[in-house]
């Protein structure tokens, strides 16, 4: 920030900032500064209140089987028509939008929990439980998660699970496998500031473990964590698609955009009938990308190291 | 003479250097060897030397921020470092450490309220509701304003920056603070600030320091007693006015010689040092100066000179004297 000798600036500055300054304030009105950023967390903010409000005004929510309405090309009274068994498209994808959306947000928060305590006492203690926390974290590493996850998926339809907890074992699985690059990169940044000299100043005030730990070196890492955490929605709302696109995530009728791409593997729907694939393809782009676009400018504000 | 605040007996300090797959130790760095200083409550003992000559790991070792290798840190009669934890968290804020950098000693994501305050919370010496009054008046009592508190680091000068980290050794009523370079990163105008708030609050607090700096003028100005380190180890320890007068080894007047003097046409006899300071993993035998002195004799490479007192209170490490 460039700092001007112009008097009636430092005046109005005073006025409009409180005494009180906030990093997290000044975070704030730095994003929203970065146009791009802005337009991302738009485009999730409508995709989210889209999906948890809409489908209320929906009048085909009940998801009752139309055999009068099958595979009706966009019109009036479906706007994104309907799918083989005259449901309303645009209803499921909406619905499928809230199983996605929540899914992508559980599981990014158990991965970021599971993921940040981990490297965080890895960090903090290292000697033997860094040893044990990181070797089991590169073992999860070795193996590419795509196999992994439908070895899972191939499981869980082996032991017949109800599909209705499917839902939340999927979210299990992603934040299992999710964890592991998470912990590596807590466990550097608390490698890196327990060295730092504010650290030191701290042993030699003689504060407790608790305060360096959740004053000192948490604070640190937290925009770390945020930046992370929203660049984890999307790889984790993608790999729910992949996975119950491949009919091994979420199981029909409890639908998510995963599953409803599902119709492009027909032929004939995926030549004929691109209502049934493009607006829940639509959705996941639109979602993904707008989250990666927001995620880079929380990254810009709150990353130090990426700083100009 | 009373019982010494602080009292360090031939302290020495290896790092070991390790090499290949499995760390085999190949040799020692001798960082600090054989270093012994007494300071008395309210004191300020200056320790001077070039830059690896070990003196911020002399500051280092007696706060216990690095294991000793040998010798004894006495602290009040306490042994620092065979203290337990518990033992050892009591006694810290009696001894504070002042950073060379006000840049990194301060964590950036804690106010500076906080930052000052927190360690009165930890020890109990303060209840939350008093907190705020004791780290005002620190504030204050350092030069800065009231309305300071509740900024973050980034939001002050350099020089504001060392007066906070001032204001949290201080804050705790420390007895000894170990000021290690605390001037060295600020500007001159910024230093003579720094200089003078550290004589008064010694005046009206009564602190004793050990004043780490390669900075002879301000070593002059501030302490009342003088160690030059040369190599890990003490070369000559005097009065102020013993040393600046009567230097005895050959390091201190070249030391001295070095000193800037604000006359524009002061010729003097400047003693040029020739070449760098030697590796403190393999130092020299004998005499760790004799490849630099320029008065050295054969036994200077054979013998390693005896610190001994050679005036009241005057000790030096050299056989031509």
């Amino acid at each position: 920030m460039i700092t001007t000798p112009n008097k009636l600036v430092n005046v109005k500055r005073t006025k409009d900032s409180p005494v009180k300054s906030s990093l997290f304030k000044q975070s704030i009105r730095k994003l929203s500064k970065n146009k791009l950023a802005v337009s991302g967390f738009v485009v999730v903010i409508f995709m989210f209140v889209a999906c948890f409000i809409g489908p209320l005004f929906s009048p085909y929510t009940d998801n009752k089987i139309n055999m009068a309405m099958m595979n009706k090309a966009p019109h009036l009274k479906h706007w994104l028509g309907t799918d083989a068994l005259g449901r309303d498209v645009l209803t499921r994808v909406l619905q499928a939008g809230r199983i996605s959306l929540t899914v992508g947000l559980a599981s990014m928060m158990l991965s970021v929990f599971i993921g940040s305590l981990l490297g965080a006492l890895a960090g903090y203690y290292r000697g033997i439980v860094d040893q044990i926390i990181m070797r089991i974290a590169d073992l999860l590493l070795t193996i590419p998660s795509l196999p992994l996850l439908f070895i899972f998926g191939a499981l869980l339809s082996e032991w017949k699970i109800p599909t209705d907890y499917r839902m939340y074992i999927v979210m299990l699985m992603l934040s299992f496998v999710g964890w592991p690059g998470l912990a590596r990169m807590v466990r550097g940044q608390m490698l890196s500031l327990r060295e730092r000299e504010f650290m030191q100043a701290a042993v030699v005030l003689g504060l407790r473990d608790r305060r360096k730990l959740f004053n000192h070196l948490l604070p640190n890492i937290v925009p770390l964590l945020i930046v992370i955490a929203t660049l984890n929605i999307g790889g984790s709302i993608l790999s729910e698609s992949v996975l119950s696109f491949f009919g091994l995530g979420v199981m029909p009728p409890t639908p998510t955009w995963g599953n409803m791409i599902d119709a492009a593997n027909n032929m004939i729907d995926f030549q004929e009938r691109p209502w049934l694939w493009i607006p829940p393809g639509f959705s996941i782009f639109a979602t993904v990308i707008a989250i990666n676009i927001f995620g880079d400018g929380l990254r810009d504000v709150l990353d130090p190291k990426q700083k100009r | 003479m009373s019982e010494p605040l602080l009292e360090v007996s031939h302290l020495k300090k290896y790092f070991p250097i390790t090499k290949g797959l499995l760390n085999r130790t190949v040799g020692h760095v001798k960082a600090v060897d054989d270093i012994s200083i007494t300071l008395q409550p309210g004191e300020t003992f200056g320790l001077v030397g070039e830059s690896g000559s070990g003196k911020s790991t002399v500051g280092r070792t007696i706060l216990r921020l690095t294991d000793k290798t040998a010798g004894e840190i006495k602290f009040k009669g306490l042994d620092i470092h065979s203290l337990s934890p518990s033992e050892l968290r009591a006694i810290r804020p009696k001894m504070q450490l002042i950073f060379q950098d006000p840049y990194s000693s301060l964590n950036p994501r804690v106010r500076v309220g906080d930052a000052i305050g927190e360690a009165l919370l930890d020890h109990g010496f303060a209840s939350k509701g008093e907190v705020r009054d004791r780290v005002l008046d620190a504030l204050v009592s350092c030069g800065l304003s009231s309305y300071h508190i509740d900024r973050f680091p980034h939001e002050f000068s350099g020089g504001q920056r060392q007066r906070i980290g001032i204001a949290r050794a201080l804050v705790l009523n420390p007895e000894l603070i170990i000021a290690d370079e605390p001037v060295s990163a600020l500007d001159v105008s910024i230093q003579a600030q720094i200089i003078n708030l550290f004589s008064k609050l010694q005046e009206t607090r009564g602190l004793a320091y050990l004043f780490i700096s390669h900075d002879l003028s301000v070593v002059e100005h501030l302490c009342s007693r003088i160690g030059v380190m040369y190599l890990g180890s003490m070369v000559e320890t005097a009065s102020r006015d013993e040393l600046f007068r009567n230097p005895l080894h050959p390091y201190t007047k070249a030391l001295l010689s070095a000193v800037p003097v604000p006359i524009p046409k002061f010729k003097r006899d400047r003693i040029v040092l020739k070449g760098d300071i030697p590796s403190p993993a393999n130092p020299p035998s004998g005499c760790k100066f004799h490849t630099r002195c320029p008065y050295a004799v054969d036994i200077c490479k054979e013998q390693i000179p005896e610190f001994r007192e050679v005036g009241s209170q005057h000790y030096v490490a050299c056989h031509l004297v």
